[in-house]
Protein backbone atom coordinates (compact mmCIF):
# COMPACT_ATOMS: atom_id res chain seq x y z
CA UNK A 1 0.00 0.00 0.00
CA UNK A 2 3.16 2.45 0.68
CA UNK A 3 4.49 1.58 -2.43
CA UNK A 4 0.93 2.30 -4.18
CA UNK A 5 0.88 5.56 -2.40
CA UNK A 6 4.60 6.69 -3.58
CA UNK A 7 4.38 5.06 -6.73
CA UNK A 8 0.70 6.19 -7.30
CA UNK A 9 1.91 8.29 -10.83
CA UNK A 10 3.14 5.31 -12.09
CA UNK A 11 -0.14 3.05 -11.86
CA UNK A 12 -1.78 6.04 -13.00
CA UNK A 13 0.18 6.60 -16.39
CA UNK A 14 0.31 2.48 -16.89
CA UNK A 15 -3.69 2.90 -16.19
CA UNK A 16 -4.07 5.54 -18.74
CA UNK A 17 -1.80 3.34 -21.63
CA UNK A 18 -4.46 0.60 -20.93
CA UNK A 19 -7.10 2.64 -21.22
CA UNK A 20 -5.46 3.80 -24.44
CA UNK A 21 -4.77 0.73 -26.27
CA UNK A 22 -7.74 -1.04 -24.66
CA UNK A 23 -10.04 1.55 -26.43
CA UNK A 24 -8.17 2.09 -29.64
CA UNK A 25 -8.36 -2.23 -30.23
CA UNK A 26 -12.06 -2.19 -29.54
CA UNK A 27 -13.08 0.85 -32.24
CA UNK A 28 -10.71 -0.96 -34.81
CA UNK A 29 -12.46 -4.43 -33.92
CA UNK A 30 -15.98 -2.88 -33.86
CA UNK A 31 -15.71 -1.22 -36.97
CA UNK A 32 -14.52 -4.18 -38.72
CA UNK A 33 -17.67 -6.66 -37.05
CA UNK A 34 -19.76 -3.80 -37.57
CA UNK A 35 -19.06 -4.58 -41.71
CA UNK A 36 -18.25 -8.65 -41.31
CA UNK A 37 -21.38 -8.44 -39.32
CA UNK A 38 -24.22 -7.55 -41.53
CA UNK A 39 -22.65 -8.92 -44.43
CA UNK A 40 -22.55 -12.21 -41.96
CA UNK A 41 -26.29 -11.44 -41.40
CA UNK A 42 -27.37 -11.66 -44.96
CA UNK A 43 -25.15 -14.73 -46.39
CA UNK A 44 -25.06 -18.27 -44.32
CA UNK A 45 -22.01 -19.10 -46.05
CA UNK A 46 -20.47 -15.30 -44.46
CA UNK A 47 -21.57 -16.58 -41.35
CA UNK A 48 -19.83 -19.55 -41.08
CA UNK A 49 -16.60 -18.57 -42.83
CA UNK A 50 -16.60 -15.40 -40.75
CA UNK A 51 -17.21 -17.35 -37.68
CA UNK A 52 -14.77 -19.91 -38.39
CA UNK A 53 -12.02 -17.87 -39.05
CA UNK A 54 -12.55 -15.25 -35.93
CA UNK A 55 -13.17 -18.38 -33.75
CA UNK A 56 -9.50 -20.28 -34.56
CA UNK A 57 -8.35 -16.60 -33.82
CA UNK A 58 -9.98 -16.51 -30.04
CA UNK A 59 -9.03 -19.81 -29.72
CA UNK A 60 -4.97 -18.82 -29.88
CA UNK A 61 -3.22 -18.47 -26.78
CA UNK A 62 -3.09 -14.90 -25.97
CA UNK A 63 1.25 -14.64 -25.24
CA UNK A 64 1.41 -17.05 -28.50
CA UNK A 65 -0.11 -14.91 -31.00
CA UNK A 66 1.85 -12.16 -29.19
CA UNK A 67 5.39 -14.23 -30.21
CA UNK A 68 3.73 -15.08 -33.58
CA UNK A 69 2.96 -11.58 -34.52
CA UNK A 70 7.00 -10.17 -33.84
CA UNK A 71 8.52 -11.96 -36.66
CA UNK A 72 6.16 -9.78 -38.74
CA UNK A 73 5.73 -6.49 -36.94
CA UNK A 74 8.14 -6.52 -34.39
CA UNK A 75 7.76 -5.52 -30.47
CA UNK A 76 5.50 -2.22 -29.68
CA UNK A 77 2.58 -0.96 -29.41
CA UNK A 78 0.79 -2.76 -33.21
CA UNK A 79 1.76 -6.05 -32.29
CA UNK A 80 -0.44 -5.67 -28.91
CA UNK A 81 -3.49 -4.15 -30.97
CA UNK A 82 -3.26 -6.40 -34.05
CA UNK A 83 -3.73 -9.19 -31.59
CA UNK A 84 -6.48 -7.70 -29.26
CA UNK A 85 -8.49 -6.37 -32.68
CA UNK A 86 -8.02 -10.23 -33.39
CA UNK A 87 -9.12 -11.53 -30.43
CA UNK A 88 -12.47 -9.60 -30.13
CA UNK A 89 -13.51 -9.87 -33.50
CA UNK A 90 -15.51 -12.90 -32.63
CA UNK A 91 -17.54 -11.82 -30.56
CA UNK A 92 -18.14 -9.03 -31.65
CA UNK A 93 -18.66 -10.19 -35.64
CA UNK A 94 -21.20 -12.97 -33.35
CA UNK A 95 -23.47 -10.72 -32.15
CA UNK A 96 -23.90 -8.25 -34.52
CA UNK A 97 -24.89 -10.70 -37.36
CA UNK A 98 -27.09 -12.42 -34.82
CA UNK A 99 -28.63 -9.01 -33.21
CA UNK A 100 -29.27 -8.60 -36.79
CA UNK A 101 -30.48 -12.21 -37.71
CA UNK A 102 -33.03 -11.40 -35.11
CA UNK A 103 -34.72 -8.64 -36.24
CA UNK A 104 -38.56 -10.59 -36.27
CA UNK A 105 -38.81 -10.21 -40.46
CA UNK A 106 -42.00 -8.94 -39.67
CA UNK A 107 -40.75 -5.66 -39.15
CA UNK A 108 -38.27 -5.37 -41.73
CA UNK A 109 -41.45 -6.09 -44.42
CA UNK A 110 -43.58 -3.44 -42.38
CA UNK A 111 -40.42 -1.21 -42.82
CA UNK A 112 -40.22 -2.30 -46.47
CA UNK A 113 -43.16 -1.99 -47.31
CA UNK A 114 -43.45 1.49 -46.00
CA UNK A 115 -40.93 2.19 -48.66
CA UNK A 116 -37.61 2.46 -46.81
CA UNK A 117 -34.48 1.37 -48.70
CA UNK A 118 -32.50 -1.36 -47.55
CA UNK A 119 -30.15 1.35 -46.22
CA UNK A 120 -32.64 2.88 -44.31
CA UNK A 121 -34.20 -0.23 -42.61
CA UNK A 122 -30.19 -1.32 -41.57
CA UNK A 123 -29.96 2.20 -39.83
CA UNK A 124 -33.23 2.88 -38.65
CA UNK A 125 -34.61 -0.24 -38.02
CA UNK A 126 -32.28 -3.08 -37.56
CA UNK A 127 -29.09 -1.72 -36.05
CA UNK A 128 -31.38 -0.16 -33.26
CA UNK A 129 -33.14 -3.04 -32.83
CA UNK A 130 -29.90 -5.02 -32.94
CA UNK A 131 -28.04 -2.81 -30.45
CA UNK A 132 -28.72 -4.76 -27.29
CA UNK A 133 -26.98 -7.88 -28.31
CA UNK A 134 -24.37 -5.84 -29.98
CA UNK A 135 -23.65 -3.86 -26.59
CA UNK A 136 -23.74 -7.43 -25.06
CA UNK A 137 -20.67 -8.50 -27.30
CA UNK A 138 -19.30 -5.40 -26.62
CA UNK A 139 -19.12 -6.08 -22.94
CA UNK A 140 -17.37 -9.49 -23.61
CA UNK A 141 -14.99 -8.31 -26.06
CA UNK A 142 -13.88 -5.38 -23.23
CA UNK A 143 -13.41 -7.31 -20.87
CA UNK A 144 -11.29 -9.64 -23.32
CA UNK A 145 -9.61 -6.55 -24.74
CA UNK A 146 -8.37 -5.58 -20.69
CA UNK A 147 -7.10 -8.82 -20.00
CA UNK A 148 -4.81 -9.33 -23.24
CA UNK A 149 -3.57 -5.93 -22.99
CA UNK A 150 -1.72 -6.87 -19.64
CA UNK A 151 0.34 -9.37 -21.39
CA UNK A 152 0.20 -6.91 -24.40
CA UNK A 153 3.12 -5.11 -21.78
CA UNK A 154 5.44 -7.99 -22.63
CA UNK A 155 6.07 -6.81 -26.21
CA UNK A 156 6.66 -3.24 -25.11
CA UNK A 157 2.70 -2.26 -25.43
CA UNK A 158 2.73 -0.35 -21.92
CA UNK A 159 0.14 -0.52 -19.73
CA UNK A 160 -0.69 -2.34 -16.55
CA UNK A 161 1.46 -5.28 -17.24
CA UNK A 162 4.78 -3.29 -17.48
CA UNK A 163 4.31 -3.16 -13.88
CA UNK A 164 3.49 -7.18 -12.88
CA UNK A 165 6.23 -8.13 -15.17
CA UNK A 166 8.95 -5.61 -13.53
CA UNK A 167 7.23 -6.70 -10.33
CA UNK A 168 7.98 -10.22 -11.12
CA UNK A 169 11.57 -9.79 -12.40
CA UNK A 170 12.60 -7.82 -9.22
CA UNK A 171 10.65 -9.86 -6.98
CA UNK A 172 9.16 -6.94 -5.52
CA UNK A 173 5.39 -7.95 -4.44
CA UNK A 174 3.54 -4.71 -4.35
CA UNK A 175 3.92 -3.92 -7.36
CA UNK A 176 2.92 -6.46 -8.65
CA UNK A 177 -0.17 -6.29 -6.37
CA UNK A 178 -0.35 -2.89 -7.62
CA UNK A 179 -0.55 -4.10 -11.34
CA UNK A 180 -2.67 -6.59 -10.98
CA UNK A 181 -5.07 -5.67 -8.87
CA UNK A 182 -5.48 -2.47 -10.87
CA UNK A 183 -5.97 -4.64 -13.87
CA UNK A 184 -8.65 -6.21 -11.99
CA UNK A 185 -10.84 -3.25 -11.10
CA UNK A 186 -10.55 -1.70 -14.49
CA UNK A 187 -12.07 -5.33 -16.27
CA UNK A 188 -14.49 -5.31 -13.18
CA UNK A 189 -15.55 -1.55 -13.42
CA UNK A 190 -15.66 -2.10 -17.63
CA UNK A 191 -18.21 -5.01 -16.89
CA UNK A 192 -20.47 -3.44 -14.90
CA UNK A 193 -20.70 -0.26 -16.90
CA UNK A 194 -21.63 -2.05 -19.92
CA UNK A 195 -23.73 -3.75 -17.93
CA UNK A 196 -25.75 -0.72 -17.18
CA UNK A 197 -25.29 0.12 -20.49
CA UNK A 198 -26.71 -2.77 -22.10
CA UNK A 199 -29.85 -2.55 -19.36
CA UNK A 200 -30.44 1.02 -20.88
CA UNK A 201 -30.38 0.03 -24.30
CA UNK A 202 -32.32 -3.14 -23.92
CA UNK A 203 -34.98 -1.04 -22.08
CA UNK A 204 -35.09 1.35 -24.71
CA UNK A 205 -35.43 -1.60 -27.47
CA UNK A 206 -37.88 -2.59 -25.82
CA UNK B 1 9.50 -20.20 -43.96
CA UNK B 2 13.25 -20.23 -43.15
CA UNK B 3 12.37 -19.42 -39.43
CA UNK B 4 9.80 -22.79 -39.41
CA UNK B 5 13.01 -24.51 -40.87
CA UNK B 6 15.05 -23.10 -37.63
CA UNK B 7 12.37 -24.04 -35.07
CA UNK B 8 12.08 -27.33 -36.39
CA UNK B 9 16.34 -27.56 -35.99
CA UNK B 10 15.88 -26.51 -33.07
CA UNK B 11 13.68 -29.17 -31.80
CA UNK B 12 15.34 -31.39 -33.19
CA UNK B 13 18.37 -30.45 -31.38
CA UNK B 14 17.28 -30.23 -28.13
CA UNK B 15 14.19 -33.12 -28.09
CA UNK B 16 14.38 -33.79 -24.43
CA UNK B 17 13.83 -30.01 -23.64
CA UNK B 18 10.73 -29.96 -25.90
CA UNK B 19 9.21 -32.86 -24.78
CA UNK B 20 9.60 -32.09 -21.55
CA UNK B 21 8.20 -28.67 -21.72
CA UNK B 22 5.36 -30.26 -23.88
CA UNK B 23 4.85 -32.54 -21.12
CA UNK B 24 4.72 -29.55 -17.97
CA UNK B 25 1.90 -28.21 -20.08
CA UNK B 26 -0.04 -30.72 -20.81
CA UNK B 27 0.15 -31.87 -17.18
CA UNK B 28 -0.28 -28.54 -15.91
CA UNK B 29 -3.90 -27.82 -17.93
CA UNK B 30 -5.08 -31.51 -17.90
CA UNK B 31 -4.71 -31.50 -13.64
CA UNK B 32 -6.04 -27.96 -13.29
CA UNK B 33 -8.87 -28.73 -15.19
CA UNK B 34 -9.75 -31.90 -13.89
CA UNK B 35 -9.75 -30.54 -10.22
CA UNK B 36 -11.61 -27.38 -11.41
CA UNK B 37 -14.12 -30.45 -13.00
CA UNK B 38 -14.04 -32.67 -9.75
CA UNK B 39 -15.03 -28.84 -7.71
CA UNK B 40 -16.97 -27.12 -10.29
CA UNK B 41 -19.54 -29.35 -11.16
CA UNK B 42 -20.74 -30.99 -7.85
CA UNK B 43 -21.05 -26.89 -6.95
CA UNK B 44 -22.55 -26.36 -9.66
CA UNK B 45 -25.05 -29.58 -8.95
CA UNK B 46 -25.78 -28.43 -5.17
CA UNK B 47 -26.22 -24.15 -6.05
CA UNK B 48 -29.00 -24.83 -8.54
CA UNK B 49 -31.10 -25.89 -5.41
CA UNK B 50 -30.40 -23.44 -3.46
CA UNK B 51 -31.31 -19.81 -4.22
CA UNK B 52 -29.38 -17.94 -1.65
CA UNK B 53 -25.92 -19.46 -1.92
CA UNK B 54 -26.33 -19.67 -5.64
CA UNK B 55 -27.00 -16.01 -5.88
CA UNK B 56 -23.74 -14.85 -4.50
CA UNK B 57 -21.96 -18.16 -5.46
CA UNK B 58 -22.94 -16.98 -9.49
CA UNK B 59 -21.86 -13.08 -8.50
CA UNK B 60 -18.58 -14.34 -7.60
CA UNK B 61 -17.76 -16.10 -10.50
CA UNK B 62 -19.14 -13.59 -12.86
CA UNK B 63 -16.65 -11.54 -11.05
CA UNK B 64 -14.14 -14.33 -11.48
CA UNK B 65 -14.66 -14.41 -15.25
CA UNK B 66 -13.81 -10.96 -16.14
CA UNK B 67 -10.71 -11.00 -13.98
CA UNK B 68 -7.74 -10.87 -16.19
CA UNK B 69 -5.51 -14.36 -16.39
CA UNK B 70 -2.25 -12.81 -15.80
CA UNK B 71 -3.56 -11.06 -12.74
CA UNK B 72 -4.49 -13.75 -11.10
CA UNK B 73 -1.04 -15.86 -11.60
CA UNK B 74 0.77 -12.70 -10.69
CA UNK B 75 -1.13 -12.52 -7.30
CA UNK B 76 -0.78 -15.80 -6.69
CA UNK B 77 3.09 -15.72 -6.86
CA UNK B 78 3.70 -12.83 -4.13
CA UNK B 79 1.49 -15.56 -1.35
CA UNK B 80 2.55 -19.42 -2.19
CA UNK B 81 5.76 -18.55 -4.81
CA UNK B 82 6.84 -19.84 -8.14
CA UNK B 83 6.46 -23.48 -9.43
CA UNK B 84 4.41 -25.77 -10.49
CA UNK B 85 2.00 -25.73 -7.79
CA UNK B 86 1.81 -22.33 -7.05
CA UNK B 87 0.70 -22.32 -11.01
CA UNK B 88 -1.28 -25.24 -10.65
CA UNK B 89 -3.79 -23.05 -8.14
CA UNK B 90 -4.12 -20.10 -10.29
CA UNK B 91 -5.05 -22.20 -13.30
CA UNK B 92 -7.60 -24.03 -11.59
CA UNK B 93 -8.86 -20.97 -10.24
CA UNK B 94 -8.80 -19.73 -13.91
CA UNK B 95 -10.91 -22.83 -14.83
CA UNK B 96 -13.57 -22.73 -12.09
CA UNK B 97 -15.80 -20.19 -13.16
CA UNK B 98 -16.99 -21.22 -16.58
CA UNK B 99 -18.10 -24.93 -16.05
CA UNK B 100 -19.47 -23.51 -12.66
CA UNK B 101 -21.66 -20.84 -14.17
CA UNK B 102 -22.44 -23.43 -17.37
CA UNK B 103 -23.35 -26.05 -14.59
CA UNK B 104 -25.75 -24.08 -12.50
CA UNK B 105 -27.75 -22.45 -15.65
CA UNK B 106 -27.86 -26.14 -17.40
CA UNK B 107 -28.91 -28.02 -14.22
CA UNK B 108 -31.68 -25.10 -13.63
CA UNK B 109 -32.43 -25.07 -17.30
CA UNK B 110 -33.71 -28.66 -17.11
CA UNK B 111 -37.44 -29.14 -17.26
CA UNK B 112 -39.48 -28.94 -13.77
CA UNK B 113 -41.95 -31.51 -15.50
CA UNK B 114 -39.17 -34.13 -16.13
CA UNK B 115 -37.57 -33.44 -12.49
CA UNK B 116 -41.65 -34.22 -11.59
CA UNK B 117 -41.98 -36.83 -13.70
CA UNK B 118 -39.11 -38.77 -12.64
CA UNK B 119 -39.72 -38.04 -8.81
CA UNK B 120 -42.74 -39.86 -9.52
CA UNK B 121 -41.63 -43.05 -10.78
CA UNK B 122 -39.56 -43.35 -7.53
CA UNK B 123 -36.37 -41.80 -7.86
CA UNK B 124 -34.38 -40.85 -5.39
CA UNK B 125 -32.78 -37.29 -5.60
CA UNK B 126 -29.57 -39.46 -6.61
CA UNK B 127 -31.24 -40.94 -9.16
CA UNK B 128 -32.84 -38.10 -10.24
CA UNK B 129 -29.20 -35.89 -10.80
CA UNK B 130 -27.63 -39.18 -11.99
CA UNK B 131 -29.85 -40.21 -14.35
CA UNK B 132 -32.09 -37.48 -15.67
CA UNK B 133 -30.53 -33.52 -14.72
CA UNK B 134 -26.88 -34.42 -15.27
CA UNK B 135 -27.46 -36.39 -18.68
CA UNK B 136 -30.04 -33.49 -19.69
CA UNK B 137 -27.48 -30.38 -19.04
CA UNK B 138 -24.50 -32.92 -20.42
CA UNK B 139 -24.30 -30.43 -23.41
CA UNK B 140 -23.79 -27.05 -21.90
CA UNK B 141 -22.12 -28.56 -19.06
CA UNK B 142 -19.12 -29.52 -21.40
CA UNK B 143 -19.60 -26.33 -23.42
CA UNK B 144 -18.32 -24.67 -20.27
CA UNK B 145 -15.45 -27.25 -20.01
CA UNK B 146 -14.77 -26.64 -23.61
CA UNK B 147 -14.31 -22.74 -22.51
CA UNK B 148 -12.18 -23.57 -19.30
CA UNK B 149 -9.72 -25.99 -21.01
CA UNK B 150 -8.85 -23.00 -24.03
CA UNK B 151 -8.36 -20.51 -20.68
CA UNK B 152 -6.37 -22.80 -19.33
CA UNK B 153 -3.82 -23.79 -22.07
CA UNK B 154 -3.46 -19.97 -22.79
CA UNK B 155 -3.03 -19.40 -19.37
CA UNK B 156 -0.17 -22.31 -18.81
CA UNK B 157 1.73 -20.25 -21.74
CA UNK B 158 1.57 -17.17 -19.47
CA UNK B 159 2.69 -19.48 -15.93
CA UNK B 160 6.61 -19.43 -17.42
CA UNK B 161 6.51 -15.79 -15.78
CA UNK B 162 5.57 -17.73 -12.45
CA UNK B 163 8.10 -20.88 -12.77
CA UNK B 164 5.16 -22.86 -14.08
CA UNK B 165 7.53 -24.21 -17.00
CA UNK B 166 5.59 -25.35 -20.39
CA UNK B 167 5.84 -24.18 -23.55
CA UNK B 168 5.84 -20.58 -22.36
CA UNK B 169 9.43 -20.83 -21.18
CA UNK B 170 10.41 -20.97 -24.94
CA UNK B 171 8.79 -17.68 -26.15
CA UNK B 172 9.67 -15.96 -22.83
CA UNK B 173 13.32 -16.84 -23.96
CA UNK B 174 12.99 -16.04 -26.95
CA UNK B 175 11.18 -12.32 -26.42
CA UNK B 176 14.80 -11.85 -23.80
CA UNK B 177 16.69 -13.10 -26.91
CA UNK B 178 15.52 -12.08 -30.01
CA UNK B 179 15.60 -15.62 -30.83
CA UNK B 180 12.62 -15.71 -33.30
CA UNK B 181 12.91 -19.61 -34.11
CA UNK B 182 12.34 -20.02 -30.16
CA UNK B 183 9.52 -18.44 -30.28
CA UNK B 184 7.87 -20.77 -32.85
CA UNK B 185 9.37 -23.47 -30.75
CA UNK B 186 6.74 -22.60 -27.75
CA UNK B 187 3.96 -20.79 -29.44
CA UNK B 188 3.13 -23.43 -32.30
CA UNK B 189 2.69 -26.06 -29.87
CA UNK B 190 0.83 -23.93 -28.02
CA UNK B 191 -1.82 -22.43 -30.35
CA UNK B 192 -2.24 -26.28 -31.67
CA UNK B 193 -3.32 -27.72 -28.58
CA UNK B 194 -5.42 -24.76 -27.73
CA UNK B 195 -6.53 -25.27 -30.87
CA UNK B 196 -7.11 -29.16 -30.62
CA UNK B 197 -8.66 -29.11 -26.87
CA UNK B 198 -10.97 -27.13 -28.43
CA UNK B 199 -12.23 -29.55 -31.22
CA UNK B 200 -12.26 -32.25 -28.42
CA UNK B 201 -14.12 -31.04 -26.36
CA UNK B 202 -16.81 -30.03 -28.87
CA UNK B 203 -17.07 -33.13 -30.58
CA UNK B 204 -17.36 -34.52 -26.90
CA UNK B 205 -20.20 -32.00 -26.37
CA UNK B 206 -21.78 -33.13 -29.40
CA UNK B 207 -21.09 -37.23 -28.37
CA UNK B 208 -22.59 -36.43 -25.27
CA UNK B 209 -25.87 -34.05 -25.92
CA UNK B 210 -28.74 -36.87 -25.69
CA UNK B 211 -30.12 -38.02 -28.77
CA UNK B 212 -33.50 -36.67 -28.33
CA UNK B 213 -31.86 -33.06 -28.08
CA UNK B 214 -29.90 -33.13 -31.01
CA UNK B 215 -30.49 -30.33 -33.58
Amino acid sequence: MTWFLRNWDQVAIALWQHIVISVTSLAIAFAISLVVGIWAARHDRVMHWALGVSGVLYTIPTLAFLALLIPLVGLGRSNAIICMVAFSLMILVRNVAVGIREVPPEVVDAARGMGMSSGEILRRIELPLALPVIVAGLRIATVTVISVAVVAAYVNAGGLGTLIFSGISSDHAPKIWAGALTACALAIIADWALAQLERGVRRRAE
Amino acid sequence: MTLFVEAWQFIVAHPERFLSALWTHIALSASALAIAVAIAVPAGVALASSRRAAQFAIAAANVGRTVPSLAVLALVMPILGTGFAPSLFALTLLALPPILINTYTAIRQVEPDVVDAARGMGMTRREIVRKVELPLAAPVIFAGIRIAAVQVISGAVLAAYIGGGGLGDFITAGIAMMALPQLIVGAVPATLLALGADRLFGALQRALTPAGLRT
